[in-house]
């Protein structure tokens, strides 16, 4: 007896005893009462007990009697039928194991992924009213571009703009800053935010301790403040209360910390990588020059409506003035449109399609384990019909027996679900670990909402696989078991169809994700297989960030990078070693609007984007881009005579079609500068999955630049050189911070991170799809030929030979395979237009991708098919007559 | 005559229901109250009241609580429910109607 059955009989005892007593102190009473009113009508004690009991009657069958009217309350027949569903599912143990895994993977993957999405998509950010929270940027309808970063010039003419119906604030996110406290800690480069002093006001954050900025300390000439976040107080500051008011160095200078913001504050934008340390004040930081200019495009703006104002009004407002700026400044490098999005959208807007992907291929899942359960529940009925007519027979209602089949199928699902919870919260936390990159991946976890949504789940996929095998069993054929004769019985023809149909259906989702999958991974192979311009094998590369204070003279910079350079060519094992801006994969960079003097007014002339890049002479061998013209910059074209350039051939086709761009000049709007062009290089790309871009290469020792990466090529195992060159640079200046060491691979895995991600999941999800679709095969297949057995048996005892009865049965398991697989076909065309934006480098429809999928589907369907047709056609007719 | 099994099947049900429609009472206070409305004349069996009285209650038409009795002792009171009340109308009114018609045909043929 189970501990179940044992709790039910005891709670039901509890009952009856108490009644049972109840009942006697019910009798008692009567018969006192009736023994007191004879006694009072003259009879003495005995008599008058006696002449109660007798008038009572036969005390036992009263009690019977009355007992007999008790009913059992609903709960005890819900425990009573809770009880039986588990003793009839544990009967069959295979089944119940099975059912309850399939729908654990099911359910456990959709909940998985709802915490993702509600988390990362749907929960409200931690601000104030955050729905009322904007970001703008603009665009450039003549490039078709759009979310491009903008200027302070027009951000100051839309705040006067919108004055009254938002509030504006300027925000820079991307600023890194060498930080060095005085204890002679080491030195470390962090990301900084640089944003107007109403940025945490209008977010409506306070902060943890002291004060955000005032309105004084957000100019050129106040004091230099700075706040801290919360990681980093922690980190270098022992989280001490009395930082407040002390001083930080930053780049060389002092700075005092004003406030430390709470531990849950986090920035999260396009724009910002999220790993922001510190905030300072971003008319304090930037240049006179760049918070004027219409021309350099470094920031984003954070607006907050105000109440009955719609974002809707403001961005139409805010075009209306990008327009009127663009005709009072027509230049090339003014923007002419407007683009805004909610801040919660900014944040996660990149992870909505992956995640909904991920989301409909789990959902999927689900769907396909709960037919696969109910196609098992068919069997399972169709085995169990003898008894479910004889009980019939003997009155048991039709809503009983569905009732019963409901409730079995809550079991397995609750089951399931439980289960699946585990695997859920077991793979949040892989997920946290495995994409820090993502924004909000920190809040992931399973709260309430998740809960309801995993209880609806269950739900669903109860009702779903316990309603299908109540169709199958239609309450006029209930009783044909008990009518069927021994021999061809065809009863089961019903259930048949419906699993061929519940077959078809599952094989259709499977295609899909299959396609899908598919079409992720080639999209990532392709991803992966795309070389940056060089050689991506055995490079290294690190950054550093020379501090305008120690190194106020450009000669000085020049000299430093110098001595840098020789010192790491000679590290043993250090192949070649170069000095550039950014390395090729490592980001944007930054770009310049340039003109062609030397060309006729035009399009062909002016407003010409270029990527920005400055190397040392060294730089195009150690990378391995080749030289394809000209030459590469002398030793003496350094400080004031570094008016040369390079440029890559991709510029040099676009820009200087059919003719030599060697001894052209180019002019950099922005700096008023005019330089020669003495040779043309190969293309590189700033980042794995976009096209090259036109790229110039300046001379890195001169135009006052400090920060650069330096890049070293090695024969073998270049990662061991990181630490000998690291102390190199320690010891050229002990307090230069040194970041984002890491190889050319590291910077490639990292960028093709997400597209490995989604790609991986949804095959994952496929190949599970695969599996059960296979099962589903061979389980409804073998289920045909166990009940064809008797009429294959008369067949071969006819003379069939065994190759046709082979092609019989293959043919019978193939065809709701081949039917799914049409329909998936044909329902993955317009599933893969819908992912288009995650693939890379192929077309929806790739013929290969599709052909693939229907090779490896019928491969999969005909072996699941092999082994009952084999068993079919090795039929022995004699026993198989003899089986009834 | 005079015994309830004799008479119309669900008769009893309809003089419980009746007896407590005014207020809560035992079993042996409804078995009393019968009898004496009725001027001995329908003597109520202690053999189907208890059972009667247990169905009533399965079915929802009277409530049973604990309480006190006259005598000072725990008896068990049962009382008319909202349903119960309806169910007593129906009956009454079948009733009517049932001894009516009887009236008739034994007055008539």
């Amino acid at each position: 007896m189970s501990w179940f059955q044992k709790l039910r009989i005891q709670l039901a005892t509890l009952r009856r005893s108490k009644a049972d007593s109840e009942l006697d102190a019910e009798l008692r009473f009567h018969l006192d009462q009736e023994a007191a009113e004879n006694l009072a009508a003259g009879m003495n004690a005995e008599e008058a007990r006696r002449a109660a009991i007798r008038s009572f009657g036969n005390l036992g069958a009263i009690r019977e009697e009355t007992r007999s009217t008790w009913s059992w309350t609903s709960v005890e027949i819900f425990l009573r039928d809770v009880g039986a569903g588990l003793r009839s599912l544990s009967r069959s143990p295979g089944f119940t194991v099975a059912a309850i895994l399939v729908i654990a993977l099911g359910l456990g993957g959709n909940i998985a992924i709802f915490a993702v999405i509600r988390s990362v998509l749907l929960k409200p950010l931690p601000f104030h009213d955050p729905s009322r929270l904007i970001v703008l940027y603009q665009g450039q309808q003549r490039d078709h571009e759009v979310n491009l970063p903008i200027d302070a010039g027009s951000f100051w003419d839309w705040q006067r703009a919108v004055n009254g119906s938002a509030d504006l604030a300027l925000v820079a996110p991307t600023g890194q800053y060498g930080l060095s406290t005085r204890g002679g800690e080491l030195p470390e480069m962090i990301d900084a935010g640089c944003v107007s002093w109403n940025f945490f006001h209008l977010l409506g954050v306070q902060p943890a301790l002291g004060r955000t900025f005032s309105q004084a300390e957000d100019s050129p000439g106040a004091p230099a403040t700075v706040i801290l976040m919360d990681s980093l107080w922690r980190r270098r500051f022992n989280a001490d209360p009395a930082v407040i008011g002390s001083q930080i160095w930053l780049n060389a200078r002092p700075y005092t910390i004003i406030g430390v913001m709470p531990h849950w504050f986090q920035y999260e934008g396009k724009m910002s990588g999220g790993r922001i340390q510190i905030w300072v004040p971003i008319q304090h930081e930037s240049a006179a020059s760049l918070m004027h200019t219409y021309e350099d495009h470094e920031f984003s703006a954070l607006g907050r409506l105000a109440p009955g104002i719609t974002a809707a009004s403001v961005y139409n407002r805010l075009a209306t003035v990008q327009g009127q700026i663009k005709a009072a400044h027509p230049g090339p490098a003014v923007r002419d449109s407007v683009v805004g999005h909610s801040l919660l959208d900014d944040a996660v807007s990149g992870y909505r399609t992956p995640l909904l992907t991920i989301f409909g291929a789990s959902g999927c899942i689900l769907l396909i384990a709960c037919l696969n359960v109910g196609s098992l529940f068919v069997a399972r009925t169709a085995a169990r019909r003898k008894e479910l007519a004889l009980r019939t027979a003997l009155g048991a209602g039709r809503m009983r027996l569905l009732r019963e089949r409901l409730l079995e199928s809550f079991l397995l699902s609750i089951g399931g679900g439980l289960l699946g919870v585990f695997l859920a919260s077991a793979a949040i936390s892989w997920l946290v670990h495995a994409r820090r990159d993502m924004n909000r991946v920190d809040s992931i976890h399973i709260d309430p909402v998740v809960a309801v949504f995993a209880a609806a789940a269950v739900v669903v996929c109860a009702l779903l696989s316990g309603l299908i095998s109540a169709w199958s069993t239609r309450s006029r054929s209930l009783l044909a078991p008990l009518q069927e004769s021994s021999r061809g019985n065809s009863a089961g023809q019903l259930r048949t169809a419906l699993r061929r149909t519940l077959l078809a259906a599952q094989v259709g989702l499977t295609v899909v994700l299959l396609v899908c999958a598919g079409l992720l991974l080639k999209s990532y192979l392709r991803l992966r297989a795309t070389e940056l311009g060089i050689s991506s094998d055995n490079v290294l590369t690190m950054q550093f960030n020379l501090p305008g204070v120690r190194y106020d003279k450009p000669v000085q910079k020049a000299a430093f990078m110098e001595d840098l350079l020789r010192g790491v060519r000679a590290v043993p094992g250090v192949e070649t070693a170069g000095l550039v801006t950014t390395a090729p994969g490592q980001g944007w960079g930054g770009d310049f609007l340039m003109s062609i003097p030397d060309h006729p007014p035009g399009p062909n002339a002016s407003g010409l984007d270029f990527l920005v890049r400055a190397a040392d002479p060294g730089y195009f061998a150690a990378a391995g881009i080749p030289i394809l013209r000209g030459r590469t910059f002398a030793s003496r074209e350094r400080l004031d005579h570094a008016d040369v350039v390079l440029i890559s051939q991709d510029a040099a086709n676009r820009y200087f079609p059919n003719e030599d761009p060697l001894g052209k000049h180019l002019r950099i709007d922005y700096l008023g500068m005019v330089v020669e062009i003495i040779g043309v290089v190969g293309d590189t790309r700033w980042t794995v999955s976009q096209p090259d871009h036109p790229t110039f290469y300046m001379p890195i020792f001169s135009n006052n630049l400090s920060a650069a990466t330096l890049l070293v090529r090695s024969r073998r195992n270049v990662e061991a050189l990181s630490v000998p060159i690291q102390r190199l640079i320690n010891a050229l200046d002990r307090d230069l911070p040194v970041v984002n060491v890491e190889t050319l691979r590291e910077t490639i895995g990292r960028s093709t991170l997400g597209s490995e991600f989604n790609s991986l999941l949804v095959l994952g999800f496929a190949v599970i799809a695969l599996v059960l679709a296979a099962a589903g095969i061979y389980g409804v297949l073998a289920y045909l030929v166990t009940q064809r057995t008797n009429e294959l048996g008369v067949r071969i005892a006819l003379g069939a030979q065994r190759a046709q009865i082979l092609r019989l049965t293959l043919l019978d398991g193939l065809r709701p395979a081949l039917l799914g697989l049409i329909a998936g076909l044909a329902g993955s065309a317009p599933v893969a237009k819908l992912i288009r934006s995650l693939l890379y480098g192929i077309e929806p429809y790739d013929s290969t991708v599709f052909l693939s999928v229907m090779t490896v589907l019928l491969a999969v369907a005909a072996l699941a098919c092999t082994i009952p047709a084999w068993r079919a056609s090795r039929l022995d007719p004699l026993q198989a007559l003899r089986m009834e | 005559m005079g015994k309830p099994n004799d008479l119309v099947q669900g008769t009893l049900d309809l003089l419980i229901l009746r007896t407590l429609a005014n207020q809560p009472k035992h079993g042996w206070a409804i078995a009393k109250r019968i009898q004496q409305i009725s001027k001995e004349v329908l003597q109520v069996q202690q053999g189907s009241l208890y059972p009667a009285l247990h169905r009533l209650e399965q079915q929802g038409w009277i409530t049973a609580k604990w309480a006190e009795s006259e005598t000072g002792r725990q008896a068990k009171f049962y009382r008319l429910t909202s349903h119960g009340r309806k169910q007593l109308e129906r009956e009454t009114a079948n009733w009517k109607r049932l001894s009516g018609a009887i009236n008739l045909v034994v007055s008539e043929a």
